[in-house]
């Protein structure tokens, strides 16, 4: 099947700044995608690329299978794009807002599925206020709602809940979980990692202009960060074959590091021996912000200082 | 509706839903214009025979107002949307480099001649204008417009502050169109500043649109006519092209 999204070795750079160095991605048709990574490593760039605000310098990029530039019409047609901005146009209203985007893509009428995203959005007391009147949080909808006019296959979200609450956030996942399970692909960024590890299938971390980490939110967590166990024992003391795994000790409770799971059996084969009891035991679930900091932090001596 | 005409109709309600300051307020201003030049020059000038002093300069100032206008419509819309970064969602559409080209431009041409045509009617009340050929008039007026609103789009795409945008009007076009012969006639002037005259496109404008009224113009209306179409092709490749390769907004 053609892919969502296929990025070919993709560079961008603004004069002497190298912002993305040659990006190879792939998106798969119905994937729910998250594009992570710190301020400035090039997520926003890569999303203006593949939407075509932005020309790549080299490189090439096809939606759908086509190509963003040579095919941008038909590229642009498959493509739903949230900007990050809170843009608008003050000269008009919310339902002439979404009139005019359905119009650029030539659609006549569209007022049943206008309603239908207007109601999603929870718009519907807004539909014929002007743009300027309306809370940040409102607009937000809006600029949702403009992506989604032309029922696009695949929606990118750069950013969708910054500084939005928590009631626009839920109802705004619901909303696009629900596009997502009818077929749409979805990519989008976000800073809140446990958005990404709840909703996603596969991440893409970039830093500096290259993807570091390209898999599945299970492989992630399960392969890269290890697990931990917190334990009390009786007595209080931790078998010396122990302590290299040790990276806690406070209140009687010890935190020990385990690459896997299988690696619980050796702790409790060193606590048998020394007759150490277990009083309690927990398992602490790894998650993918504790993955996102130790890539950040593991890739650091690997990059060079960025210009 | 398709794409194309959805942004024309936009870009047409846009300036039309803040008419008061889009048209009605480039009418008074010229109205006052013909007020005041009429009342001062009336008894001293005649340009041409037969024809009274504020006759000849009505449609001068119609003419003028309309480029004017056609200039700041398609400048300051998209001024005002890459400032603002609005453009992105025409920009993020399947409309094409030649069909915003072509809409900026149709809606300014629309508002130039709504504005001349308002000024126009206007003076009928008062005055008697002859009218020798309403296709000349309208031949140069769409030209004319369509020439200013396609360096409208090269500014409104240059500029990045509103200040620069500021600039180009009141250092290149106002000059220029005050310059173009509309208070007087360029045979009436030193040679020089004749010899300059001919190098001023809105001096073929202008010409070549009194034409239309007097059937008296200080050169052909057909080499005005052909030199304002050289220029609008020479100026309509320029802002294709910079559509095209998306100069300064798609960076």
């Amino acid at each position: 099947m053609t892919p969502a999204i296929e990025v070919r070795q993709v560079h961008k750079r603004f004069g002497t700044l190298h912002a993305l160095k040659g990006i190879d991605l792939e998106i798969h048709t119905g994937e729910f995608f998250a594009l992570l990574g710190p301020n400035g490593a090039g997520k926003t760039t890569l999303i203006n690329i593949i939407a075509g605000l932005t020309l790549a310098s080299s490189g090439s990029v096809r939606v759908k299978g086509h190509d963003v530039v040579a095919q941008y019409r038909e590229a642009r047609r498959m493509l739903g794009v949230v900007p990050q901005e809170l843009v608008f146009d003050p000269f008009f209203t919310v339902r002439e807002t979404l009139v005019f985007q359905s119009g650029y893509y030539g659609i006549k009428k569209n007022n049943s599925w206008i309603d239908e995203i207007i109601h999603h959005l929870d718009l519907a007391d807004k539909a014929d206020t002007n743009m300027r009147l309306l809370s940040g949080g409102m607009k937000r909808r809006v600029l949702v709602a403009q992506a989604l006019v032309h029922k696009p296959p695949v929606i990118v979200l750069d950013e969708p809940t910054a500084g939005v609450d928590v009631e626009l956030r839920q109802a705004l996942w619901r909303f696009i979980k629900q596009l997502n399970r009818s077929g749409h692909t979805i990519v989008l960024t976000t800073h809140y990692l446990e958005e990404a590890e709840a909703l996603c299938n596969r991440v893409a971390m970039l830093k500096n202009g290259s993807i570091v980490v390209l898999d599945s939110v299970r492989n992630l967590i399960s392969n890269i960060s290890g697990h931990r166990i917190r334990v009390r024992l009786s007595p209080d003391t931790l078998p010396a074959a122990l302590q290299l795994l040790i990276i806690g000790h406070d209140q009687g409770y010890y935190v020990l590091a385990i690459e896997k799971y299988s690696q619980l059996e050796n702790v409790m084969t060193a606590l048998r021996a020394t007759q150490t009891q277990i009083l309690e035991l927990q398992i602490l679930q790894p998650d993918l912000e504790e993955v996102f900091v130790k890539i950040m932090h593991d890739t650091e001596s690997l990059e060079p200082a960025s210009v | 509706m398709n794409g194309f005409l959805t942004l024309l109709y936009k870009e047409l309600l846009r300036f039309w839903k803040v008419g008061f300051q889009t048209v009605f307020a480039p009418m008074l201003s010229t109205l006052l214009y013909l007020l005041i030049f009429s009342h001062a020059l009336e008894e001293r000038v005649q340009a041409y025979p037969g024809v009274t002093y504020t006759v000849f300069l009505i449609p001068g100032l119609v003419i003028m107002a309309m480029l004017q206008n056609a200039f700041a419509n398609s400048s300051s819309s998209l001024i005002q949307s890459t400032v603002s970064g609005n453009h992105i969602f025409m920009l993020l559409s399947p409309l094409s480099y030649q069909q915003i080209f072509t809409a900026y431009v149709l809606a300014s041409v629309v508002r130039g001649l709504v504005v001349g045509l308002g000024i126009y009617v206007v003076t009928l009340g008062f005055f008697e204008i002859p009218l020798y050929s309403f296709a000349w008039i309208f031949a140069f007026a769409l030209m004319g417009t369509a020439l200013l609103a396609a360096l409208g789009i090269i500014a409104g795409i240059w500029a990045e502050k509103f200040e620069q945008l500021a600039a180009l009007q009141n250092f290149i076009v106002l000059p220029l169109t005050f310059l173009s012969g509309v208070f007087y006639t360029i045979p009436s002037l030193p040679p020089l500043w004749q010899g300059l005259s001919y190098l001023n496109p809105f001096f073929y404008m202008v010409d070549g649109f009194r034409y239309g009224f007097f059937r008296a113009s200080d050169v052909s209306p057909y080499l005005s006519l052909g030199t304002l179409m050289a220029c609008f092709l020479a100026v309509s490749w320029w802002t294709l092209r910079m559509l095209k390769t998306g100069y300064k907004i798609r960076k």
